[in-house]
């Protein structure tokens, strides 16, 4: 789960990681109020959305007076922000941080994050920050800089000076100190919060000295939910596509693309799998859909009318392996669905294992119209032909 | 032969009691797999499809000398349930147990690196020599006796691969799905090494996915040291940057986990792609024949 750099930034202040002074603000009254409590000129407003490259996309603005603050986030909030990571349509924005401004001196990169193949969390440190890590790392890896962390010991002192001393120029020793601290904070963040990662970028030091977090990135581990109520309630269902959202509230792992094939599989590689043999036959998907594992009737009913609620999708392909989910379930799913919501484009089903044959049963003694198909490669040319023919006629 | 599993193997499940544990405790069962023992902590002395439940794993260690455990225990006690086969010296642990916290799966990795324990999973079908035994949760029937090996990160897909070899007359010695989640317990290395060494493996199937760097490391360990020919597939060659394709593992993030670059490394250890997932039987009858 990604929390907002509001949020993430809150907590740094809870943990004792300095960030510039500030609050969030849903309008351009309340950024005004805010302002006025914040030393400045200047003020930086930014828009709070789950999308890198805000900056960019003209989601930052930085101003000197009030009527600046009012005017920059008006014309942010209720926008969508256009940013490399958002695709064309943007991401609406219901919210913006006013910040104090601060007077940059460096700017350093640091992050927490997950190593898979250690199965260690690892510490990453760049003197050449606010730009784009990746960017950095492939350009000049010997810029970029890791420990790895032994649960059984945690953070190390040493492993916070084996990277600040690597700082060229050195800063103060007073800087350098208050940089290990902060490392020693994030490490306590990711910790503490089942984190998948914790990254400040840029993490800056001020003309006088001070370290800070500028930004703020803290991506919660889904699974480590349960144990973390506090992060819980912090979710914002606004970021999500409203399919996507009904989707989650009924267990359905959906993702909306941007194709006019809807897809309905059981397990996410066979989910992922059908939408690449779907492109290879020259089509195009809609999403990803897995109803996992169990599904239930009600679940693939469900699915079924999330799928159908894509006005792009053109036609459909259920493509089932049975295992714990017996097609019998699926067969009975989809007919429910089809009753309550109508069905106004194409369906091939491919369907395989469990029940099988009663499965298909229900669906042939059904008044459903649809295509069967006998493996994976003829659902996908079957179901592009579809597509390819409405286009036609 | 196979490896890890066979018709020796005497199963304890954990977390028989519940609702998932106890459907597979039967079909198991009806497999031919030797369900040994249950264990709940709690609810010792209870049957469950015919089979004794103990509270401890010491216990039914004891009572029924088990060798492997298979375990359905819901995510928030699954690394603990994890720790205490292994410290009591099962050989093969197979976790199925979707949904595991991350930092659980550090520590239970920290835990197992001087054990002798090997862990299958966790977010996977199980493990399945077909003929002898089955330790998890893929449907049986599809499975033939036979000389190909296949390890996975994926359940569903498995059984789509699986399927196709079957009908293709490939059957497999042994099929392990090492599961979907960013830390597993194993590799597709550590058992490419062990069909390495067993005679009944002609050759193995790999199943991938997108995210990590566990396909472009087997790719290096097949040029340098398998002899047996492999084939391979990868899914989410479609997929879009930044979003987790169901698997918590399965993610192409900044750059890294995509499927071409997978392809390519696998293609240059002289591995057969695979790149339609709907004519995978035809390619293996052809790499195999």
């Amino acid at each position: 789960m990604k929390l907002h750099e509001y949020q993430a930034k809150e907590i740094f202040r809870r943990f004792g990681v300095p960030v510039p002074d500030g609050s969030v603000a849903t309008s351009a009254d309340e950024a005004c109020m805010t302002a006025e409590t914040l030393n400045g000129p200047p003020w930086v407003i930014k828009a709070q959305v789950h999308a890198g490259g805000r900056g960019k996309g003209g989601g930052v603005r930085v101003v000197d007076s009030h009527d600046e603050v009012k005017t920059a986030t008006e014309a942010i909030l209720g926008q969508p922000l256009i940013t490399k990571q958002t695709g064309s349509e943007g991401r609406k924005v219901h919210k913006v941080l006013v910040e104090q401004g601060v007077k940059i001196d460096q700017e350093l990169y640091l992050a927490m994050a997950m190593d898979r193949d250690a199965a260690r969390p690892v510490m990453i440190f760049s003197q050449s920050g606010g730009v784009d890590i990746e960017e950095v790392a492939e350009r000049s890896p010997e810029l970029v800089l890791r420990e790895s962390v032994d649960l059984e010991t945690g953070w190390m002192p040493y492993q916070g000076r084996s990277l600040a001393y690597s700082l060229d120029p050195l800063p103060v020793p007073e800087t350098l100190k208050n940089l290990m601290s902060v490392m020693d904070r994030l490490y306590k963040v990711f910790m503490s919060l089942d984190c998948s990662l914790a990254e400040i970028n840029p993490l800056v030091i001020t003309k006088d000295g001070k370290v800070m977090a500028l930004d703020a990135k803290i991506d919660v581990d889904d699974n480590a939910l349960f144990r973390q109520k506090e992060i819980s309630a912090l979710y914002d269902p606004m970021e999500k596509d409203p399919l996507e959202r009904e989707a989650e509230r009924n267990n359905i792992n959906y993702i909306r693309l941007d194709g006019n094939i809807g897809a309905m599989v059981n397990g996410a590689g066979l989910a992922m799998a059908t939408m690449d043999v779907i492109k290879m036959a020259g089509g195009e998907p809609a999403n990803f859909l897995d109803v996992g594992g169990g599904a239930s009737e009600e679940m693939i009913t469900k699915g079924f009318e999330i799928i159908l609620g894509d006005e792009k999708v053109k036609a459909i392909l259920i493509n089932i392996f049975g295992g714990i989910l017996r097609c019998d379930v699926l067969a009975r799913g989809v007919l429910a669905a089809a009753e309550k919501v109508g069905v106004r484009v194409p369906v091939i089903i491919r369907l395989e294992g469990t029940n099988v044959e009663e499965g298909r049963k229900i669906l042939e003694e059904s008044n459903l119209e649809f295509m069967v198909a006998g493996d994976m490669a003829e659902a996908a040319d079957l179901v592009t032909r579809q597509i390819s023919q409405r286009i036609q006629s | 032969m196979s490896i890890l599993v066979d018709k020796e193997t005497r199963v304890v499940v954990q977390g028989t009691t519940g609702r998932e544990g106890t459907f597979h405790t039967k079909q198991m069962l009806d497999y031919g797999t030797v369900v040994a023992a249950g264990v709940t902590p709690g609810k010792g002395g209870r049957i469950v499809e015919g089979v004794p439940v103990f509270n401890t794993i010491n216990e039914a260690m004891e009572k029924e000398g088990i060798n492997v455990s298979c375990i359905f225990v819901p995510p928030p006690f699954a690394a603990d349930a994890i720790m205490e086969a292994a410290s009591s010296g099962i050989a093969v642990i197979v976790c199925i147990t979707e949904g595991i916290p991350t930092l659980d799966m550090v520590k239970v990795t920290a835990f197992l690196k001087d054990r002798e324990a090997v862990l299958i999973g966790p977010n996977c079908p199980g493990i399945i020599t077909p003929g002898e035994t089955k330790v998890g949760i893929m449907p049986g029937p599809i499975h033939k006796t036979g000389h190909i090996g296949v390890i996975s990160r994926s359940g569903t897909l498995t059984y789509e691969v699986v399927d196709q070899l079957t009908r293709a007359g490939l059957g497999q010695s042994t099929c392990i799905g090492i599961g979907g989640d960013p830390i597993g317990g194993t590799t597709f290395i550590d058992h490419l090494k062990r069909f390495k060494e067993d005679p009944q493996t002609a050759g193995v199937v790999l199943i991938g996915e997108i995210g990590g760097s566990a396909e472009e490391e087997a790719a290096e360990y097949v040029r340098n040291e398998f002899e047996k020919p492999v084939i391979a597939f990868i899914a989410g060659q479609t997929a879009p940057q930044g979003k987790r394709m169901g698997h918590a593992g399965a993610i192409i993030s900044g750059g890294k986990g995509k499927a071409e670059d997978k392809i390519m490394a696998l293609e240059k250890a002289g591995i057969t792609v695979a790149h339609n997932l709907g004519r995978l039987g035809k390619t293996a009858l052809e790499v195999f024949k």
